[in-house]
């Protein structure tokens, strides 16, 4: 973020990586050969995401991919998620979720989470905990996560 | 704009003073307050005269010989007469109170649609209209086999009269029509659409859910049938709005729904229905929300609506012109006719993230749809972000806003 931008509550939420990855998003397109996919929907501000997974035989989510469009929050965690659970398992990857989401909307920490599982990225998000009508925004991808590995093609955040 | 040079130009300032609202910082700034199309604050008045019947007057309207029954029937009927001036209907009886526009626009759609629409038949509404105009016509169509037909826009957000007029033919019932677009602000050019309309034998309902608050409104030189507002965006307030109807039209209407209030006798074998206004206002109203819509007429119209109108007029030509000096600036909705209501996007940056950085200087604008997804959609944009104008607005809130979205632009720099 520029230096001219003299505000601690903004520069929280808007922190160089969440810029970086909302400009510059990893893992974005569509990926031809997903064995499980979801969208995303927020019904507040019309945002859809789609996300794109490839999971194995033996349960790991082989690759992962999103498109879609949204503020510099969504795609942010959206690109941030492709990042985190790429290779996990999809227990592990569940795991994630919960915890994401908990900390989030309940400022909690999640429980201890596997060793494979690199969550540390993701508390660049932290400072949309002050921001209650942007949490939908960070949570979006991540419920259509769920919704994809439990086979729902179709989930909101409401 | 130019002001005939006869009329005293008024400061506005001195109204500012009446909102309480206004007058608070937000995170640590003076809060700008360019929301008012979603909902405008109250002014002092309109806060008093709800308080003041809470405390003092509070009973039930219509049913009691006591005092205080008498008193609060006074207030709310007086709210409907001076209703009844401030859109210069031509009666008492064609006020009818609802919670707001959404609800009077499904009152005519369930009232007087639901029984006279046919399979074949269409309803006539245009791609600008807000949900509310949009959703109890595709109920009422489901509900009936008609077929609800849309008027497309133009790249400026101005209804395309001519395919509109094509459209107009025999089998359109009714028209449903916006008088000022909250997405974009276009201004209808109702006069020449209700006048065709009329011509072709069609129904005309306006949404002047955006039209009263911000121009003075008269409902018999429109020439339609019906009119529908909401209190909250008229300074008033929120469960309170308007049907207005052509009498013989809402004569020949069946009630809404049943209840208390809305009936003469009742027996089991036999309702007889009460007269225009109360056959469409069931159980007990939103008398103290009405008695503020009251006080909300009273002080618009100690300040004149035609003053208000110039008022905004000169401060939307600002804002434009001061918008329009941002680089990566686009407006969008650009009609040649608009009123109050500016969207518009900066640079990539989405709409969400401008209203946040903005509210973290203290100025509160709307982002998204707006609920006019059907604009968004022909305009292919997720959604806008969109200052409106009060007639508490000033030059230094658009200098504000101005300043924060230089800002916005440096945070995605
Ligand atoms: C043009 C228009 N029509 C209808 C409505 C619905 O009004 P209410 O929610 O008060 O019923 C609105 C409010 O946003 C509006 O702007």
């Amino acid at each position: 973020m520029n230096a001219a931008v003299d505000n601690p509550q903004l520069q929280n939420l808007y922190r160089e990586l969440i810029l970086d990855h909302a400009t510059k998003p990893r893992n974005f397109g569509r990926l031809a050969a997903a064995t499980h996919n979801a969208e995303g929907i927020n019904p507040l501000c019309g945002d859809r995401l789609s996300l794109y997974l490839c999971i194995d035989a033996g349960s790991r989510i082989d690759s992962i991919s999103f498109e879609g469009s949204g503020c510099a929050i969504s795609l942010a965690s959206a690109s941030l998620l492709t990042e985190t659970v790429k290779q996990l398992c999809v227990a592990d990857a569940q795991a994630c979720f919960t915890a994401f989401t908990q900390r989030l909307t309940q400022g909690t920490n999640p429980e201890a989470l596997p060793a494979a599982v690199g969550f540390d990225k993701l508390h660049a998000l932290d400072g949309v905990r002050e921001h209650p009508s942007r949490i939908k925004c960070a949570t979006l991808a991540w419920h259509a996560l769920h919704a994809a590995l439990h086979q729902q093609p179709l989930t909101t955040t409401e | 704009m130019n002001l005939p040079q006869s009329q005293p130009i008024r400061d506005f300032s001195d109204y500012r003073s009446d909102f309480p609202g206004l007058h608070q910082t937000v995170n640590g700034q003076p809060l700008v307050y360019l929301d008012s199309a979603a909902s405008a604050q109250q002014p002092t008045p309109v806060i008093e005269a709800v308080a003041r019947y809470q405390r003092e007057d509070h009973a039930n309207v219509h049913r009691g010989v006591h005092t205080l029954s008498h008193r609060a029937t006074e207030l709310y009927e007086g709210a409907r007469d001076k209703l009844c001036e401030f859109i210069n209907a031509n009666s008492r009886a064609e006020i009818i109170l609802t919670s707001g526009t959404t609800e009077s626009i499904n009152l005519v759609a369930q009232s007087y649609c639901r029984g006279m629409l046919k399979p074949g038949d269409q309803v006539l509404i245009t791609s600008l209209e807000h949900h509310s105009n949009i959703v109890p016509w595709q109920l009422v169509c489901e509900q009936t086999g008609a077929e609800l037909i849309v008027a497309p826009i133009n790249d400026r957000g101005e209804v395309e009269l001519d395919e509109l007029y094509e459209l107009m033919t025999g089998r359109v019932r009714l028209l449903g029509i916006g008088h000022v677009s909250n997405a974009l602000g276009s201004i209808n050019p109702l006069h020449d659409i209700i006048r065709r309309a009329k011509q072709a034998g069609i129904t005309v309902l306006v949404d002047g859910a955006q039209g009263v608050p911000h121009m003075p409104v008269d409902v018999q030189a429109l020439g339609c049938d019906f009119y529908a507002f909401s209190g909250h965006k008229m300074f008033g307030p929120t469960g309170t709005g308007v049907l207005w109807g052509r009498e013989s039209v809402l004569e020949s209407m069946p009630p809404y729904q049943g209840g208390g209030d809305m009936i003469l006798e009742v027996s089991f074998d036999k309702t007889v229905f009460n007269d225009l206004p109360y056959k469409f206002e069931a159980g007990t109203p939103n008398i103290s929300g009405v008695v503020g819509l009251g006080a909300a007429v009273d002080y618009l119209s100690a300040i004149g609506m035609e003053a208000i109108s110039h008022h905004e007029t000169s401060l939307h030509d600002y804002m434009v012109q001061q918008l329009s000096t941002i680089e990566g600036m686009r407006l969008v909705g650009t009609a040649r006719q608009q009123a109050s209501v500016q969207s518009f996007m900066l640079n990539e940056i989405h709409p969400h993230d401008l209203g946040t950085i903005l509210d973290h200087q203290g100025i509160a604008i709307r982002t998204g749809h707006h609920c006019a997804m059907p604009v968004m959609q022909r305009l292919g944009l997720p959604g806008t972000a969109r200052a409106s104008l009060g007639l508490y607005n000033n030059h230094d809130d658009i200098d504000r806003l101005i300043a924060g979205l230089e800002k916005a632009r440096q945070v995605f720099a």
